[in-house]
C-alpha cells in the first residue's frame, strides 16, 4: 500500500495497517492540526510516517529535540483550541512527564491525546517500564488498544474524550500493538478548526500555589464524571460470557488477545472482561463481572495493576475469590506474554491439559540448534562511530593507559554498540543524555579517567544542560559528542544540526561546536574520525588536559539516504602476515575469516579506509577511485 | 490448528525483505476477504540483527504463533530457520533459502558456523516437508538479487494448503512494489513457485 492512502482512504475503506500507520490515521480522522514528538521504538513509525504525509494532511509536525518539549507544544496548541497529537516510548514519556503532570491540573480546550509505547521484553529499550501507572500518577483517563482497528478508533474517541472535559488523554500501547498489522475499517474524517487562540486565563493555566489547589479539586471532579463513562465504554466488554461460568479472567491490551484465543481455542468455561478503558478504574462494572465467580485470573503485562485494583474490589464487596495474577507468580513479572506463557499459567491452576516441554528432537539436532551463532546488531561497515573508538583505544595504549584506567560514560544511540568486544567502551548508562552528568560524578568520586560517549541527535536532547553543570562545577573529563548528522539508532531522524526539518523544508543547522564554545569549555575540537593519526593525537592531548575536554568527531553514519557508495578497499593476500589485527581490533562486519584467511566482502564493504590505515602490512589498499 | 487457519512464521536477516513480503501475504488475505494479523520484531534490522513476522491468516486475536503451531515455515537464511523451529511441529512446510549469510562478531576468529548441508539434513530427519531452496541462485537467475523475497515467496504459495491464490498473490504484489520490477518479480515469483512444485 502506498502510505499517502492513509490520507486519501474514505470511511468504509479497508486496509493492512502497521499499528502505528492506524494511530496516523486516528490522528487525521480526528482533526489533529499539530502533531510533535521525539522518535523512540516501538513508537517511531509515527512520526516517520507524519513526516512523510503532515503537509498532505494539512497538521503540523515537528521532530522536537525531545520528549518534554514535544509535550509543550502540544499542550499549548490544545490550550489555544486546536487538536494536538504527542507520542513517545515509554522512557520518553520520563522525560515529558514534569511537563505533563501539569498538564492535568491546566486541563486543555482542544482534544489532547498522549501516545505512550510500552516495549514489555525491552525489545529495543533500557527497561519494560509500565507507563500505566502515568494514569494513576497524573490522575487522568487512560485508553488501552489490542489491536489496530481498536488503536484507531480509540484515537478519534480519545480526542473527543479529552475536548468534551478539557483533560489530555492517554493512549497507551505495548510493541506489539504499535508493530502488529491488521485490518482496518476506515472512518471518515472530521473537520476542525485549525486556526488556534489562546484566551488568557492565569487562574486555569498558571498553577501556582494560589491557583493551584482548586485546579486539582476541579482535576478530581472531572475524573468522577469521567468515571461514569468509562463504567460504560464500548471497549470494556465482557467476552463469551456464560451464566454458569465460575472462572473468570480480566484482561487488557496485547495481553488481551491470548487469553482470549485460548479461551476460544480449548474451548474452555471461563468468561473474559477486557478493559480497554482502564483509569479511572470501572469499579462497578468489574464488580457486576466478579460477584458470581469463584475465581479470577489477571491477565497484564508488565505490572500487577488491574490485580491490584481487582483485590480491592474484591476486599471493598467482601467478595469469597481466589485471584490468580503476577502476585501469586501464576504469570511471570518480568518479559512479555505470549500465548505460551498464558497457557502455561492457566495450566498450573486448571490442569486441563498436557503441557510437553520437551521437544522430540535426535540429541544431534537439539546440539545443533544449541550452536547457531548469535546474530547480534553491530556497527555498520564503515561507521564513524568504529573510527573514534578505534582511535581512543589506540590513544589509551600510547598513553599506557590501562582498561581499568579509564570509565566509560556511554549514552543511547547507535554507540552503545561500543559496549561489545572489541572496543568494550561501555561501562556505565542510565539514561538519554546521562553521559555527561555521568562524567561529572565519576571524575569527582575517583581517580580514575572518564570519556563520556554522547550523540548528536541526544547531545541535542539532554546533553547541553549537562555540560554547562560540568564546565561551570570545574569536571575533568572527556566529552566526545558523536555527530554522525542523523538520529541513526531509530531509523535516521532529522535533528537540530541538520538543514532541513521534519517535515522536510529547510531550517537552520544548529552548530555543536559554537554550543560548547559558548560555555566557555576551553578545550573544543572537531575531528574526522576517519582520520586516524588525527584522532589518535586529539585524544592524547584531551586525556592529559586538565578540565573538561570536548571532542566533536564529526562524519556521516553510512545509512543517510543519498550518501554516495565509496569505493571498496582491495586485499591482497599476499602480504597479509595473519596478525588479524583488521579482524580482531576494528570488528567491521565487511571483514571475516573465511577458509583460514581474511576474506573482505566488497558487497558489505563502505570504503571508509579504516582498515587500509590499520594493517601495517600493505595487505589491505584503497580502492580504485575511478572504479 | 484449525481448518480456516494458516499461520506462517517468516524470517532471516535485516535488508532482505520480510516485512514486504509478510505484507505482501497480509494484504492479499485480507483481499480474499479473510482475516488476518501480523506481528514483527524488527530488532535491529538496519544493523544486520535477525528479522521475523509471524502472519495468522483466520479467526485469532494474537498475531503471535503459539509454539508448535506454525504451518509454515519461510526462512531467508539457513540458521534463522533453526532459531525459528520452536513454531514449527513434525507437519510443518519448512521452506528456506540455503545461502547463509555469516553474522558478523567481534571475535570474528572464533565464529562458527555450521554446514548447511548438516542443518539439512537434520532438518530432513526431524521433519516431514522440508524444501530447501537455493534462493540467491534462482534470484540472479532472475537477474537481480533483490528478488530474492519474491522467489521465496513464490516458493510458499506452492505449498498445498497455502490459502491464497497466486493471482491474489500477484495483485498484492503490484500493489506494494514499484511497477518498474513487476516483470522481474513475476519471474522470481514463478521460479520459487516451481521450485517447490516441482
Ligand atoms: C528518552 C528517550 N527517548 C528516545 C529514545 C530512543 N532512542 C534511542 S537511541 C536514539 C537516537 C540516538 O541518536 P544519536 O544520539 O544521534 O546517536 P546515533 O544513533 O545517531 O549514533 C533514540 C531517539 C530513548 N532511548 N530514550
Ligand atoms: S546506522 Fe550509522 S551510526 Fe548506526 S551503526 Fe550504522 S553507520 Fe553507524
Ligand atoms: S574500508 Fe575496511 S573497515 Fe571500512 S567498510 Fe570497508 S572493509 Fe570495513
Amino acid at each position: 500500500m502506498n502510505l499517502k492512502q492513509l490520507v486519501t482512504g474514505k470511511k468504509g475503506d479497508k486496509q493492512f495497517l502497521l499499528g502505528n500507520e492506524a494511530a496516523v490515521r486516528g490522528a487525521i480522522e480526528a482533526g489533529v492540526s499539530i502533531a510533535a514528538t521525539y522518535p523512540g521504538t516501538p513508537s517511531s513509525e509515527i512520526g516517520d510516517v507524519l513526516s512523510y504525509l503532515a503537509k498532505d494532511a494539512g497538521i503540523y509536525f515537528e521532530f522536537s529535540t525531545n520528549e518534554k518539549v514535544a509535550m509543550e507544544v502540544a499542550a499549548t496548541a490544545a490550550a489555544s483550541g486546536l487538536r494536538s497529537f504527542t507520542f513517545m516510548k515509554h522512557v520518553g514519556m520520563n522525560v515529558a512527564s514534569d511537563s505533563f503532570m501539569s498538564t492535568a491540573y491546566t486541563g486543555v480546550r482542544g482534544g489532547m491525546v498522549v501516545l505512550i509505547a510500552d516495549d514489555p521484553s525491552a525489545f529495543s529499550s533500557q527497561n519494560e517500564q509500565d507507563s500505566r501507572h502515568y494514569a494513576r500518577l497524573a490522575n487522568l483517563p487512560i485508553l488501552e488498544p489490542s489491536n489496530c482497528q481498536e488503536l484507531k478508533d480509540m484515537m478519534v474517541y480519545g480526542f473527543d474524550l479529552s475536548e468534551q472535559f478539557g483533560l489530555p488523554v492517554i493512549i497507551r500501547t505495548t510493541t506489539r500493538v504499535s508493530h502488529m498489522r491488521g485490518i482496518v475499517e476506515l472512518g471518515s474524517i472530521k473537520e476542525q478548526n485549525r486556526k488556534g487562540h489562546f484566551d488568557k486565563d492565569p487562574s486555569s493555566f498558571v498553577p501556582v500555589p494560589a491557583f493551584s489547589l482548586s485546579m486539582h479539586e476541579r482535576l478530581c471532579d472531572k475524573i468522577k464524571e469521567i468515571n461514569k463513562i468509562s463504567e460504560k465504554y464500548r471497549l470494556n466488554y465482557i467476552s463469551s460470557s456464560k451464566d454458569n461460568f465460575k472462572i473468570g479472567a480480566i484482561s487488557s491490551s496485547s495481553a488481551f488477545n491470548y487469553i482470549y484465543d485460548i479461551v476460544n481455542q480449548d474451548n474452555l468455561d471461563i468468561n473474559i472482561l477486557k478493559l480497554g478503558f482502564s483509569y479511572p478504574f470501572p469499579e462497578s462494572k468489574v464488580y457486576e463481572f466478579l460477584k458470581d465467580l469463584d475465581t479470577v485470573f489477571i491477565v497484564e503485562e508488565v505490572d500487577p495493576i488491574i490485580e491490584k485494583e481487582v483485590l480491592a474490589v474484591i476486599g471493598k464487596y467482601n467478595l469469597a475469590i481466589t485471584v490468580f495474577g503476577k502476585l501469586d507468580e501464576t504469570f511471570p513479572l518480568v518479559h512479555e506474554f505470549n500465548p505460551d506463557i498464558i497457557k502455561k499459567g492457566l495450566n498450573k491452576i486448571l490442569k486441563y491439559t498436557e503441557i510437553n516441554e520437551k521437544n522430540s528432537y535426535s540429541q544431534n539436532f537439539n546440539d545443533l540448534i544449541e550452536s547457531i551463532p548469535n546474530r547480534s546488531p553491530v556497527l555498520c561497515p564503515g561507521c564513524p562511530h568504529r573510527g573514534m573508538f578505534y582511535g581512543v583505544k589506540r590513544a589509551m595504549a600510547k598513553l599506557k593507559l590501562k582498561e581499568d584506567d579509564v570509565i566509560f560514560a556511554s549514552d543511547i544511540g547507535c554507540y552503545t554498540l561500543g559496549l561489545n568486544p572489541p572496543y568494550k567502551a561501555a561501562d556505565y548508562l542510565l539514561s538519554m543524555g546521562s553521559s555527561i552528568g555521568d562524567g561529572c560524578g565519576f571524575s569527582k568520586a575517583t581517580d580514575q579517567k572518564v570519556v563520556s560517549f554522547i550523540g548528536d541527535s541526544t547531545f541535542f536532547h539532554s546533553g547541553i544542560s549537562p555540560l554547562v553543570n560540568a564546565v561551570h562545577n570545574k569536571h575533568n573529563f572527556v566529552v566526545t559528542v558523536l555527530d554522525n548528522r542523523i538520529t541513526a539508532m531509530t531509523g535516521g531522524q532529522p535533528n537540530p544540526g541538520m538543514s532541513f526539518d521534519g517535515m522536510g523544508n529547510p531550517a537552520p543547522e544548529i552548530s555543536i561546536e559554537k554550543i560548547v564554545k559558548a560555555t566557555g569549555c576551553n578545550f573544543v575540537k572537531t575531528i574526522n574520525p576517519m582520520d586516524l593519526n588525527e584522532t589518535i593525537e586529539i585524544y592524547k592531548e584531551a586525556f592529559e588536559h586538565d578540565g573538561v575536554a570536548v571532542i566533536i568527531s564529526k562524519h556521516p553514519c553510512v545509512l543517510i539516504k543519498g550518501l554516495e557508495k565509496k569505493s571498496t578497499v582491495e586485499f591482497n593476500e599476499n602480504n597479509c602476515k595473519k596478525c588479524y589485527v583488521c579482524l580482531n581490533r576494528l570488528s567491521c562486519p565487511a571483514i571475516s575469516y573465511k577458509n583460514n584467511k581474511v576474506t573482505i566482502d566488497k558487497d558489505a564493504c563502505n570504503g571508509c579506509n579504516l582498515c587500509v590505515k590499520t594493517c601495517k602490512f600493505g595487505a589491505i589498499t584503497e580502492g580504485n577511485k575511478e572504479a | 490448528m484449525s481448518k480456516n487457519s494458516y499461520n506462517i512464521y517468516i524470517s532471516g536477516v535485516g535488508g532482505q525483505g520480510i516485512i514486504k513480503t509478510s505484507v505482501i501475504i497480509g494484504e492479499a488475505a485480507m483481499n480474499e476477504g479473510l482475516n488476518v494479523c501480523m506481528s514483527e520484531i524488527h530488532g535491529m534490522s538496519q544493523r544486520e540483527g535477525s528479522v521475523s513476522t509471524e502472519l495468522r491468516i483466520g479467526d485469532f486475536n494474537s498475531s503471535i504463533i503459539p509454539n508448535n503451531s506454525a504451518d509454515a515455515l519461510l526462512s531467508f537464511e539457513p540458521i534463522e530457520t533453526l532459531r525459528g523451529i520452536k513454531k514449527a511441529n513434525k507437519d510443518t512446510k519448512i521452506v528456506f533459502n540455503t545461502h547463509p549469510i555469516h553474522p558478523s562478531s567481534g571475535n570474528s576468529l572464533e565464529m562458527n558456523y555450521p554446514p548447511v548441508e548438516l542443518i539439512i539434513s537434520n532438518l530432513k530427519e526431524n521433519f516431514n516437508y522440508v524444501y530447501p531452496i537455493e534462493g540467491n541462485d534462482l534470484a540472479n537467475k532472475v537477474g537481480n538479487i533483490l528478488s530474492l523475497n519474491m522467489v521465496l515467496l513464490g516458493a510458499i504459495v506452492a505449498d498445498d494448503n497455502f490459502p491464497l491464490s497466486k493471482e491474489s498473490i500477484v495483485s498484492s504484489m503490484k500493489n506494494n512494489l514499484n511497477s518498474k520490477f513487476h516483470e522481474l518479480n513475476l519471474k522470481a515469483i514463478e521460479l520459487g513457485f516451481d521450485a517447490v512444485k516441482l
